[in-house]
């Protein structure tokens, strides 16, 4: 059969970037990352069940320089799609649909999951004493 | 357009994968259950910031800390392997190959749910 050049609908590549596509695309990225923080949910209560020396190692693993960045993004990735999620229930509900009001809830959205993890990680150091 | 469904198949409205809507369902479901679990769990830990072991092992040992974590581990574990799943059916072309993810997918979830929620009885239980 010959080869033929049929025409394919725009993809991808031809979009201009918008708020919706970047929300849509972060809310599977940061699901798929908050997998990894329930491996590291499940790590912190063995750890706790296996007594006070592996509690320690494990503290010690999540509060060094390293672990605490990767808890950092962590935190967003988790808040980001607690928010995303909200976002994805309002319109599931047939809201929010409209361009105009849709631009509006997905940048509340992302203001709502900065403020979440910045309030989440002042809360813990001071907490710790630290702040 | 005419319906080509049998009057059974219509009322038990489970379409052609014979599944329904119980995935978006479930995935919904567990998403809210979420909201509220992981608000409650991201202030705890907040608040545990800078504890020792003890204070850490009281708070799992309070009997609604411990059910909270353990519908934590349950809900969290089936809400992703409910959206890995999706994510693997989207993105992994070959037959086999889905399959064999999906199936690790939940049989890993399960495991991890299994060892944090034995984790916690371990803790609450624990002499």
């Amino acid at each position: 059969m010959a080869e033929v050049e049929r025409p394919l609908s725009p993809h991808l590549g031809i979009w201009r970037w918008g708020l919706s596509m970047a929300l849509s695309i972060a809310h599977r990225a940061s699901g798929i990352a908050n997998a990894l923080t329930m491996l590291i949910i499940v790590w912190g209560l063995v750890a706790v069940a296996g007594g006070p020396d592996y509690f320690r190692l494990f503290r010690g693993y999540m509060t060094s320089a390293l672990g605490r960045l990767v808890l950092f993004g962590l935190t967003f990735t988790l808040m980001l799609h607690l928010c995303t999620g909200v976002r994805h229930l309002i319109m599931d509900t047939g809201r929010a649909l409209e361009p105009q009001v849709n631009r509006r809830l997905g940048r509340l959205v992302v203001i709502a999951a900065v403020v979440l993890t910045f309030g989440f990680w002042v809360a813990a150091y001071h907490m710790a004493g630290l702040i | 357009m005419t319906d080509s469904r049998s009057p059974i198949a219509r009322a038990r409205g489970l379409g052609a994968a014979r599944e329904g809507t119980r995935h978006w369902l479930h995935q919904r479901l567990t998403g809210l259950a979420n909201l509220v679990l992981v608000f409650w769990f991201a202030s705890s830990v907040a608040a545990l910031a800078g504890a020792d072991y003890t204070t850490v092992v009281w708070w799992i040992r309070d009997p609604v800390v411990s059910v909270l974590l353990l519908l934590l581990l349950a809900s969290g574990f089936y809400h992703l392997s409910l959206g890995l799943r999706v994510v693997i059916e989207d993105y992994v072309s070959g037959e086999g190959l889905k399959l064999l993810l999906i199936y690790a997918v939940a049989a890993l979830s399960l495991l991890l749910a299994l060892l944090g929620g034995l984790a916690v009885l371990k803790i609450a239980l624990g002499g």
